[in-house]
C-alpha cells in the first residue's frame, strides 16, 4: 500500500489538456439553437451510458482509454454510469444488428428526456464496412434519432474527447 | 349467527381491556368460590401484573373477534372453542391458587388445540401440527404441575399469594427445583428455544384470527408464568435465574429470527418471529431480574418496563401481521410465498397494514416496536453497575444478541412484505386476489392504530407499567415524567421524544416534496418498462425470490443452517448439451430438530420396545402384577 | 428560543448543503491519488442542479412504495441531521434520542430503498436489496458495542453528553479502547456508506453491486433526491467519527462566532477524514461479497476488544 502511494506522488498527475474541436465531430444535425439548450442544460454535467449496438469493440477500446489518467473524462463533468435511467447521452457504438436493434430501441425509451444521442465510429454513422451486411440494420440513426455523430475507425480517445466537448459546447 | 358469537368476544375483549387497565393503575379485588374447584376453591384475584395481562388478551382480542366477523363469517364450528379460548386466557391471570390456574391453562391449551383441528380437514398438516402442540403443551403442563405441586406441599399452602413469604424458609435446592420445573413448563409454552418446536408447525396452521391470539397473547402467558415464578412468588432468586432468563431470551431471539429468515411459508414466518420477540421480552426480563437481585431496583424497574412494553407491542403488531397474512390467504389461498407478489395493488389496505405491522417489528422509529427495543437496550447498557465479571459477561452476550436481531428482523420483514406484496405476481392465485373485507380491515385497522399510538405514547404508558413492575419487585412506584413529549431514563443517561422525531419525520417528507413541486418536478414523470438490459421479455420470472433473497444469510450462518443443495438436471434425450428442466432445492435443517429431538424420540421409542415385554397377554402375568403392586404398596404405606 | 432555531436551521443547512462537497472532494482526492486530475469538488452541485430538471421514468410494475422511498431516505437523513451534534454539542433533536436513534434512523431508510429495489421487479433490485440488508444488519452489533465503549467512559448514552464529558476531561480519551472503538467504527462506516472494500460507487458491474443496484431504476428528481440522502449519510457518519472520538471545537451553546468556529473545526475534521478515507479507498481492492461477512465479524472483535480494554482498565 505504501508502495502505491509512493510510485503514485512520484509520478503526480499525467492528465493532458484537451480541447473542443469542431472538427471531430459531425454536428449538422444539431441547430444553433438546440446546441444553446444543450450547453445549459449538460455544459457542466453530462452522464454518459455507453450502448454496444453490435460493434466490434474497437471503438470500446479508444472509449475506455477516455477513464484513463492521460485523457480523463471526468475533470469536465463528463461520468460513465450503469444504467440508462442515470443517463443524459447514450453513446452508441457499431453498426446496428438486426439482434440488437430492439435493445437498443428500448434503451432509448428507458433513458429519461431530454437527452442526446452521440453515435460513435465510422460504424455508427453508416455501417461503415459492414454496410449491406445480411446482418446489420444500418448506422444508429438508422434506428434511433441521433444528434451527433464523431467519425473514424476507431476514433482516438482524444477525437472522442474533442467531439463530446464540442457537442456540449465546452470550451475547456 | 357466527358473526353475533365473535361480536359478543369482541365486546368481552372490550370489557377485559378496561378492567384490566383498571387493574393496573390500582383497582384490585378478589372473588372466591369454595366449591367450585377442588382443592381449595375456585379464587380470583386482581392485581397490576393480573390486570396487565388481562388488558393484554382484551387488546388482542378485539380486533381479531371484530376480523374473525369477516374472515370466519360463514363456518359454526370453531366458535365455541374460540370463545372458551379467550375465556380461558382471561382466567389464567387473574387464577389465585393452584388449581384455578392450571385448569384454566388445560382448557386454554385444548380450546387451542381443537382450534388447529378445525383446518384439519383443509389440510393434513394440521393434525400433526395439533399432535405435536399437545404433546409439547402436555409436556409443559406435567413440569407445572410438579412445580406448583411441590411448592404447595413444602410451603403447605395452595394460594399463590401464601408462597412469597413462606418461600425463604425452604431449603435452597428445594426453591431451586421448583423454579427449574416452573420455568421449563412456562418456557414451554412462551416458545422459548429449545421448547419451540411446537410453534412454527401449529400457529400457520391456525386460522388466522386465532394464530393472531396465539403469537399475540397464549405465549405471553408463558412470560407472565415465568415473571410470577422468578418475581412474585418466589421473591429475588439467586442472579442465575435472571441470568438463565436473559441468555435463554438472546439465543432464542437471534435463532428465531434466523429460521424465520429462510422460510418461505407466510404464517411460518411470522410464528418464527414470534420467537424472536418473546426472546427479546425475556432479554429485558431477565436484565430486570438481575438488577432485582442486585438490589438495584430502579434499573429492575426499567428492565421489566421494557420486556413489558415489548410484550404489549408484540401483541398488537404481530396481530396485526397474522390478520394481514390471514387476508393474503383467503384472497389467494395460498402460504408459499413464492407463489405470490405483486399484491399491492390488489390489495391495498392490507398491504398498507402488513407494511406498518412490518416496520414496527422491525423497530423502526417512530413506531412501537423500536420503543420498546431502545428501552430495553438503556436497561443492559447500565450493566456496569453490578460490580460481577461474570454477570456482565452475560449482559453483553444480551446486547450483541439484541443488536444482531434487530438487524436481522429488518432484513426478514423486508423479505416478507417485499416478496409477498412488491413487483408483479409470480402465480396465478395472486394475480386474482381481492383485497379484504370491511370487518378484516376494520379489525387491522384498530390494530394499526394502536401500533402508532404505543409508539407516539410511551410517556403515557411507561409510568404505568413502571408500576406494574414496582408491584412485582417491592420497590417504591417511581415518580412521574418530567416532561410529557420526551422520555428520560435513570436521570441523564438517555432521553427519547418519539413525536418530536414524527414531527420532524413529517417536515422532512413535506419540505423537499413542496420544494420539488415548486419547480414542477412532479409533472415531469413518464412510464416505461422495468430496466432489463434492453432484453426482450420482462416476465415475473425475472423477479427475485424469497429463496434468493436469504441465500447471504445461508451462506453466512451456514454452520447454523447447514444447508442442503440439490441439483438435478434433466438433459434433452438426444443430446447431453441441451437442458429440458433444471430443478434446484436449497433446504436448511433445523439444529434442534435433529440433535435433541430425534434423539430423544428414538431413545424412547427403544425404551417402549423394550417395555412392551411386559405386555405378554397372558392374564395369570397380569395377576401377578397385581399382586406385587399391593404388596409394596403395603409395605411402604 | 430563536437562537435554538437559528442553530438548528443552521445544523440542517450544513448537512444538507455541505454533503455534495464532502462526497466531490473524495472524488477528486481519489481521482488525484492515481495520477488523474479529476472532477472539480463542486461537481456533485452540478449533477444534482441536472437531475432536478429531468423527467423520471417509473418503472410500470412499482408501486407508490417506490415513489415515495426517496422522500423518505431525505426526511431520514434530514432528522438524523438534527440529532446527531454537527455544529453545537446539544442540537435541537439532540434530546430526543441517541446513537440508538440514528442508527434505527439509518435503517428505516435502508428498509424503504430495499423494498424499492424489490418493488420494480427487476433481478438488479432485488440482488441490491437482498446484500444491502444482509451487510447492514451484520454491522448492527458493531455499532452497537462500540458506542457501549464510549457509553462507558462518558457515563451516559446521550451525543452531547459524551461529546462535552470528552471535550471537558481529554485524559478520558488517551485510552487504547478509544481507538479501537474508531477503528471499528470506521469500519461500519465502510459498510453502511457503500465504499470500497466492501462496495464500488462507481462500478458498472450490477452482479459486484451492493447498493447502486438498488438505484439503477431511479431518474430525474427522484435519482437527486436519492443521490442527496447517501451524500448525507456520508457526511453525518464522518460527523460522529469526527466528533464523537475527537470532540474539541464542538460548541456547547449557541452564538455567532461559537459556531462559526465549530463549523471550521469540523470542517478541518472532516477534511482529514475524508482523506484517510481516499487513502484506503485507493489502496484496497473490493472484497469478494461473501468476505465481507468476514471483514464486519472482525469489526465486530475489535468493538468487543474495545469494551473489554474500557473494563481492565477501569
Amino acid at each position: 500500500m505504501f508502495r502505491q502511494l509512493r510510485t503514485v506522488l512520484r509520478t503526480g498527475i499525467v492528465t493532458e489538456p484537451v480541447a473542443a474541436d469542431l472538427a471531430a465531430v459531425d454536428l449538422e444535425r444539431l441547430g444553433a439553437e438546440l446546441r444553446e439548450a444543450i450547453r445549459r442544460r449538460f455544459g457542466r454535467s453530462l452522464h454518459i451510458r455507453q450502448v454496444d449496438a453490435g460493434s466490434c469493440n474497437g471503438c470500446e477500446l479508444e472509449i475506455s482509454g477516455l477513464t484513463a489518467p492521460q485523457y480523463d473524462l471526468e475533470r469536465f463533468g463528463l461520468h460513465f454510469v450503469a444504467s440508462p435511467r442515470h443517463a443524459d447521452c447514450l453513446l452508441v457504438t457499431g453498426p446496428v444488428t438486426l439482434n440488437m436493434a430492439e435493445a437498443l430501441r428500448r434503451t432509448y425509451h428507458a433513458t429519461p428526456d431530454p437527452k442526446i444521442v452521440v453515435a460513435v465510429g465510422d460504424c455508427g454513422r453508416d455501417a461503415g464496412i459492414f454496410r449491406g451486411a445480411y446482418a446489420v440494420v444500418g448506422g444508429v440513426g438508422d434506428v434511433v434519432p441521433v444528434d451527433a455523430v464523431i467519425p473514424g475507425c476507431p476514433p482516438s480517445p482524444r477525437a472522442l474527447l474533442a467531439g463530446l466537448l464540442a457537442v456540449i459546447g465546452r470550451s475547456a | 349467527m357466527p358473526a353475533l358469537a365473535y361480536l359478543a368476544v369482541a365486546a368481552a375483549g372490550a370489557v377485559m381491556a378496561v378492567a384490566g387497565v383498571a387493574g393496573v393503575l390500582g383497582v384490585a379485588w378478589s372473588l372466591r368460590v369454595e366449591w367450585l374447584v377442588p382443592l381449595g376453591g375456585l379464587e380470583l384475584a386482581m392485581d397490576p401484573l393480573a390486570g396487565f395481562f388481562l388488558a393484554l388478551v382484551g387488546i388482542a382480542a378485539a380486533p381479531a373477534s371484530i376480523y374473525a366477523v369477516g374472515y370466519a363469517a360463514g363456518d359454526r364450528r370453531g366458535v365455541a372453542a374460540y370463545a372458551a379460548f379467550v375465556g380461558a386466557m382471561a382466567v389464567v391471570p387473574l387464577a389465585a391458587n393452584v388449581l384455578t390456574f392450571l385448569l384454566a391453562w388445560e382448557a386454554m391449551s385444548l380450546a387451542s388445540y381443537a382450534l388447529i383441528l378445525t383446518e384439519a380437514r383443509r389440510s393434513r398438516e394440521a393434525v400433526s401440527a395439533a399432535w405435536v402442540y399437545a404433546v409439547m403443551t402436555h409436556a409443559g403442563l406435567a413440569c407445572l404441575l410438579a412445580g406448583m405441586l411441590l411448592l404447595a406441599g413444602w410451603t403447605g399452602s395452595v394460594r399463590f399469594g401464601d408462597w412469597y413469604a413462606a418461600v425463604p424458609s425452604l431449603a435452597p435446592g428445594a426453591a431451586n427445583v421448583a423454579f427449574v420445573l416452573l420455568a421449563l413448563g412456562f418456557s414451554a409454552k412462551a416458545g422459548v428455544i429449545p421448547l419451540h418446536v411446537w410453534l412454527p408447525r401449529a400457529h400457520p396452521a391456525a386460522p388466522s384470527h386465532v394464530s393472531a391470539l396465539m403469537s399475540g397473547v397464549m405465549i405471553k402467558l408463558g412470560v407472565y408464568g415465568l415473571l410470577r415464578a422468578g418475581l412474585d412468588w418466589m421473591g429475588p432468586g439467586p442472579a442465575w435465574w435472571g441470568a438463565a432468563v436473559l441468555l435463554a431470551g438472546a439465543v432464542s431471539a437471534v435463532v428465531g429470527v434466523l429460521y424465520a429468515l429462510v422460510e418461505r411459508d407466510l404464517k411460518r414466518l411470522l410464528a418464527f418471529s414470534s420467537i424472536e420477540n418473546v426472546g427479546i421480552v425475556l432479554i429485558g426480563a431477565g436484565a430486570g431480574m438481575l438488577f432485582h437481585s442486585a438490589g438495584l431496583d430502579g434499573l429492575a424497574l426499567l428492565g421489566l418496563a421494557a420486556a413489558l412494553y415489548h410484550t404489549v407491542n408484540h401483541a398488537v403488531f404481530k396481530a396485526l401481521l397474522f390478520l394481514a397474512a390471514g387476508a393474503v390467504v383467503h384472497a389467494t389461498g395460498t402460504r408459499d410465498m413464492e407463489a405470490l407478489g405483486g399484491l399491492i395493488k390488489r390489495m391495498p389496505w392490507t398491504a398498507g397494514a402488513f407494511l406498518l405491522g412490518s416496520a414496527a417489528i422491525a423497530a423502526l422509529p417512530p413506531l412501537n416496536g423500536f420503543v420498546s427495543e431502545w428501552l430495553t437496550f438503556q436497561a443492559l447498557l447500565q450493566s456496569l453497575r453490578i460490580p460481577r465479571p461474570e454477570l456482565n459477561l452475560v449482559f453483553a452476550v444480551g446486547i450483541a444478541g439484541l443488536a444482531l436481531t434487530g438487524g436481522l428482523a429488518v432484513a426478514c420483514f423486508v423479505r416478507a412484505f417485499g416478496i409477498t406484496f412488491l413487483a408483479l405476481p409470480r402465480g396465478e392465485a395472486a394475480g386474482h386476489a381481492h383485497d379484504a373485507s370491511p370487518a378484516m380491515r376494520a379489525g387491522m385497522a384498530a390494530l394499526a392504530l394502536g401500533c402508532v399510538a404505543l409508539g407516539l405514547g410511551p410517556t403515557l404508558a411507561l409510568p404505568a407499567l413502571a408500576g406494574v413492575a414496582a408491584s412485582m419487585t417491592g420497590a417504591p412506584v417511581p415518580r412521574g415524567v418530567e416532561d410529557w413529549l420526551t422520555l428520560s431514563v435513570s436521570g441523564q443517561f438517555a432521553r427519547l421524544s418519539t413525536p418530536a422525531v414524527t414531527l420532524a419525520l413529517l417536515a422532512g417528507l413535506a419540505l423537499p416534496a413542496a420544494a420539488l413541486a415548486a419547480i414542477g418536478a412532479g409533472r415531469r414523470r413518464r412510464t416505461y418498462e422495468t430496466w432489463g438490459c434492453g432484453r426482450l421479455l420482462q416476465t415475473a420470472r425475472m423477479e427475485y425470490t424469497a429463496t434468493a433473497f436469504a441465500n447471504p444469510f445461508k451462506r453466512v450462518f451456514d454452520f447454523f443452517y447447514r444447508p442442503v443443495k440439490q441439483l438435478d438436471i434433466e438433459v434433452h434425450p438426444e443430446s447431453r448439451l441441451f437442458v429440458q428442466r433444471l430443478q434446484y432445492e436449497n433446504r436448511t435443517r433445523s439444529l434442534f430438530e435433529d440433535w435433541l429431538y430425534r434423539p430423544a424420540l428414538a431413545t424412547l421409542h427403544r425404551g417402549a420396545r423394550r417395555a412392551r415385554r411386559l405386555q405378554s397377554g397372558s392374564a395369570n402375568l397380569y395377576l401377578m402384577y397385581i399382586l406385587a403392586a399391593l404388596l409394596a404398596m403395603l409395605v411402604l404405606a | 428560543m430563536i437562537g435554538d432555531v437559528i442553530g438548528a436551521l443552521a445544523q440542517v443547512a450544513a448537512v444538507a448543503g455541505g454533503a455534495p462537497l464532502l462526497v466531490g472532494l473524495l472524488r477528486t482526492l481519489k481521482a488525484r491519488l492515481v495520477g488523474r486530475r479529476g472532477p472539480r469538488p463542486w461537481q456533485p452541485y452540478a449533477d444534482l442542479a441536472k437531475l432536478l430538471r429531468k423527467d423520471a421514468v417509473v418503472s410500470t410494475t412499482a408501486s407508490w412504495v417506490f415513489r415515495v422511498t426517496p422522500y423518505v431516505l431525505a426526511a431520514t437523513m434530514l432528522v438524523a441531521a438534527l440529532v446527531v451534534p454537527v455544529l453545537l454539542s446539544r442540537p435541537a433533536l439532540g434530546h430526543a434520542g441517541n446513537i440508538i436513534l440514528v442508527m434505527y434512523l439509518f435503517m428505516l431508510g435502508t428498509f424503504f430503498l430495499a423494498l424499492a429495489g424489490l418493488d420494480a421487479g427487476s433481478a438488479f433490485g432485488g440482488m441490491g436489496a437482498s446484500r444491502e440488508v444482509a451487510v447492514a444488519a451484520l454491522a448492527e452489533p458493531t455499532v452497537i458495542v462500540a458506542v457501549f465503549a464510549l457509553a462507558l467512559r462518558a457515563d451516559t448514552i446521550d451525543l452531547g453528553g459524551v461529546v462535552e464529558r470528552f471535550a471537558r476531561e481529554p485524559l478520558l480519551v488517551a485510552n487504547p479502547g478509544h481507538l479501537l472503538a474508531f477503528a471499528a467504527f470506521f469500519i461500519v462506516m465502510i459498510a453502511e456508506t457503500g465504499r470500497l472494500p466492501v462496495d464500488n460507487p462507481a462500478t458498472h458491474l450490477e452482479l459486484t453491486m451492493i447498493h447502486e443496484a438498488m438505484v439503477l431504476e431511479y431518474s430525474g428528481h427522484y435519482l437527486a433526491l436519492v443521490e442527496w440522502a447517501s451524500a448525507m449519510k456520508l457526511f453525518l457518519f464522518l460527523t460522529l467519527l469526527a466528533n464523537l472520538f475527537f470532540p474539541w471545537g464542538v460548541p456547547a451553546e449557541p452564538g455567532l462566532l461559537p459556531v462559526l468556529l465549530g463549523a471550521l473545526a469540523l470542517g478541518g475534521k472532516l477534511v482529514l477524514l475524508v482523506a484517510l478515507l481516499a487513502v484506503v479507498e485507493t489502496s484496497v481492492a473490493k472484497l469478494r461479497l461473501f468476505r465481507v461477512p468476514e471483514l464486519l465479524a472482525g469489526s465486530f472483535a475489535l468493538a468487543v476488544l474495545s469494551v473489554t480494554s474500557v473494563f481492565l482498565l477501569q
